[in-house]
């Protein structure tokens, strides 16, 4: 059974803006996220194993584990954060990940990189995304820490400033994206890795359609891609659509809100 | 031109980012060199390229390589250049870096000056306050003067070969033998020349005596007059025996037009005598004493003319330098802002003057002796014709192709 990491939403909220979605003038509604969260939580939990990490004040974010690092087989590489408000969270997620028996490997403190968010595998092709979070100059370091070959793809449209916010792979080897989210070169080095893509279209992109945790045939993902959903189930997938509204409006969604332990198994 | 040297590393080849970052570099108005590529064998195995980025201006390049960075790419710190003080007036300090002609840089605060005028056989004295790098010899240098030494922080750039239009002066094989045929290749050189004078070129003629004594003394004339010809180098007896073929028909006695000429060898000294008298060349041409001949078409036509002394020069003439100390400087001063330089019978002037070219500055070097043509050229490799033949057809078929269609519009 594949394990995952959330972290309860107790201390979440818009309280500054890093990204697009985000606006402190228009917060999120407490019942509602503990709520959504919740749905999330059961839901995984009738396919997974879900560890939970406790909550911290003053970090709204750490809600969002996808951020937390990226888990291969029993390593767990925690992001550098590129903005001062997440920084905080690197120590609580370390240091879970060490107590629970993962070996920590630490990137020099000058790459940034988001974790998860930003670096997803595609059968033994990890794709990493760069530019507004992520430095390419991570990708090659994790490369070398993993062994794997790393694809790196440019991100152009900052609503979509992470990878698992507009590509989502599938484990027959194929994968759903929204391709005007990268640059000409990102989308030619994903379609010569990719066989089955699936375009996601702009509006349901803008849902967060993408930011989808797959869980060999089940896909939870949030609601409003009646498109992609029907693809999918064409395909043989099972879609579990959960509303997500809070959470986008901090630029997250389900996947945001899950980090795999690990991703992959080692290399 | 300003260039850095980028490097890439990681899986730059599935990623796309090696032909991302070229296609970046043409798109900005840059230029590349690949200088080092890995391909990583194994599909996990990473990539490696070294590339030479250039752009016009510093500004230009710094905004390429902040574009680059973004991609990955990490830019090599290159080394500042070490300099030592000259220990006396005219010496050099131990190890100084001895220049070519080619275009040289050197690196100061992790900025690259460029080193002027671009002169072989020349140390480096810089002056960093004003961010000066000169080509000295050894009669320029002053103790205590900031030589460069060692090779650090020098980058030479070579001439390249033209990729954009077909340049006769890039031709593998740049000398015409005496039996090949020479129209064509002189029909190129005058298209050349017509073209670098409308695009504001300097053109430069080094001539030896052969030009007068063979009657080739008329074409270069024609050409004068048509505004072909903006400096005129050459040694006493070149001048002397155009002078003394303008007043008494003969050079050094001997006439083109007949076998006997009156008068014979002593003309050479009367005319040497009779500019002397007056005080010089633009002074007899002024006093209609001077009518003809190369000399006056240049003082006509304000073609500047520079006359170098040697050692047997009757005279000499007045204007003729004979410190070759001074004519080194006045060779350096002249010679800077020339682009093309015939040098015409002469392998002693061909030489001293090739010593202050730059290797930018094409030349056509037209001699009856082979192994004069062959030192000549290979002193500006891709930037120079050698034609082996006698000067005066040379200078009739150039004059044919150049008179009626003046160049200097």
């Amino acid at each position: 059974m594949r394990e995952l990491l959330l972290c309860p939403p107790d201390y979440y909220g818009i309280e500054y803006e890093i990204n697009p979605w985000m606006s402190v003038a228009r917060g999120a509604e407490t019942a509602i996220v503990q709520e959504q969260w919740k749905q999330l939580h059961a839901t995984l939990s009738k396919f997974c194993k879900v560890h939970l990490i406790t909550p911290q004040p003053r970090l709204p974010d750490m809600v969002f584990t996808a951020n937390a690092g990226l888990t291969v087989g029993r390593k767990f590489i925690p992001s550098n954060f590129r903005h001062k408000e997440r920084a905080g969270e690197q120590p609580f997620f370390a240091k879970w990940m060490e107590q629970h028996g993962y070996q920590v490997g630490w990137l020099p403190e000058k790459l940034y990189f988001e974790g998860e968010g930003d670096a997803l595998f595609s059968n033994d092709v990890l794709f990493c995304g760069y530019k507004f979070r992520s430095d390419i100059q991570s990708h090659r370091t994790i490369a070398d820490m993993l062994s794997c070959l790393t694809i790196s793809v440019e991100l152009v449209d900052p609503r979509f400033y992470h990878l698992d916010t507009c590509f989502c792979p599938l484990p027959d080897g194929g994968a759903f994206w929204f391709p005007n989210a990268f640059d000409e070169y990102g989308q030619r080095a994903i379609r010569e890795h990719v066989t089955d893509l699936i375009d996601v279209a702009p509006e349901e992109a803008m849902h967060f359609s993408c930011n989808a945790v797959v869980i060999d045939r089940d896909i939870v993902l949030p609601e409003g891609a009646p498109q992609l959903v029907t693809k999918l189930e064409e395909r043989g997938y099972r879609c579990h659509e959960l509303p997500m509204s809070e959470f986008i409006k901090a630029g997250g969604a389900c996947k945001c809100l899950t980090m795999f332990m690990p991703q992959r198994q080692a290399m | 031109m300003f260039s850095e040297t980028i490097e890439l590393r990681g899986h730059i080849i599935d990623s796309l980012i090696l032909p991302k970052v070229l296609d970046q570099i043409l798109t900005h108005g840059g230029n590349f060199k690949i200088t080092e590529v890995q391909i990583g064998r194994k599909r996990a195995d990473q990539s490696f390229a070294r590339i030479e980025v250039s752009a016009e201006t510093g500004e230009a390049l710094d905004e390429l390589i902040l574009r680059l960075r973004q991609q990955g790419a990490e830019v090599l710190e290159r080394a500042n250049a070490d300099v030592a003080p000259a220990p006396a007036d005219g010496v050099f300090p131990p190890e100084f870096y001895v220049t070519t002609n080619q275009q040289t840089f050197v690196r100061f605060d992790g900025k690259e000056i460029e080193v002027t005028p671009a002169i072989i056989n020349s140390a480096i004295a810089v002056d960093r306050k004003k961010g000066d790098a000169r080509a000295v010899k050894f009669f320029d240098v002053k103790k205590g003067d900031e030589i460069v030494v060692g090779h650090q922080g020098i980058r030479v750039v070579p001439v390249q070969r033209a990729t954009t239009h077909t340049d006769p002066f890039q031709f593998i094989n740049n000398i015409v033998d005496a039996e090949e045929p020479k129209s064509a290749i002189i029909r190129e050189i005058a298209e050349e020349l017509r073209r670098a004078h409308s695009a504001g070129g300097k053109i430069a003629v080094v001539g030896g005596p052969a030009i007068v004594r063979t009657g080739a003394g008329g074409h270069l004339v024609r050409l004068i007059e048509g505004g072909c010809i903006d400096q005129l180098f050459a040694g006493n007896a070149f001048a002397a025996y155009d002078v003394e073929r303008a007043l008494f028909g003969t050079s050094l006695g001997l006439s083109p037009d007949v076998a006997i000429a009156r008068g014979g060898h002593e003309n050479h000294l009367r005319a040497i005598n009779t500019i002397r008298e007056v005080g010089g060349i633009a002074a007899a041409v002024r006093e209609k004493i001077l009518t003809s001949g190369i000399m006056h078409a240049c003082v006509q036509h304000d073609v500047d003319i520079v006359l170098i002394g040697a050692i047997g020069d009757e005279g000499p003439l007045p204007g003729v330098t004979t410190d070759v100390i001074e004519c080194e400087k006045i060779l350096r001063d002249k010679l800077r802002d020339v682009t093309h330089v015939m040098l015409l019978a002469t392998l002693r002037y061909s030489l001293a003057l090739g010593a202050f070219l730059a290797n930018n500055v094409k030349t056509v070097c037209v001699d009856i002796d082979p192994p004069a043509v062959e030192r000549a050229v290979e002193r500006q490799p891709l930037q120079s014709i050698g034609l082996v033949t006698d000067v005066e057809p040379f200078l009739r078929e150039l004059d044919d192709c150049l008179s009626g269609s003046k160049v200097s519009q």
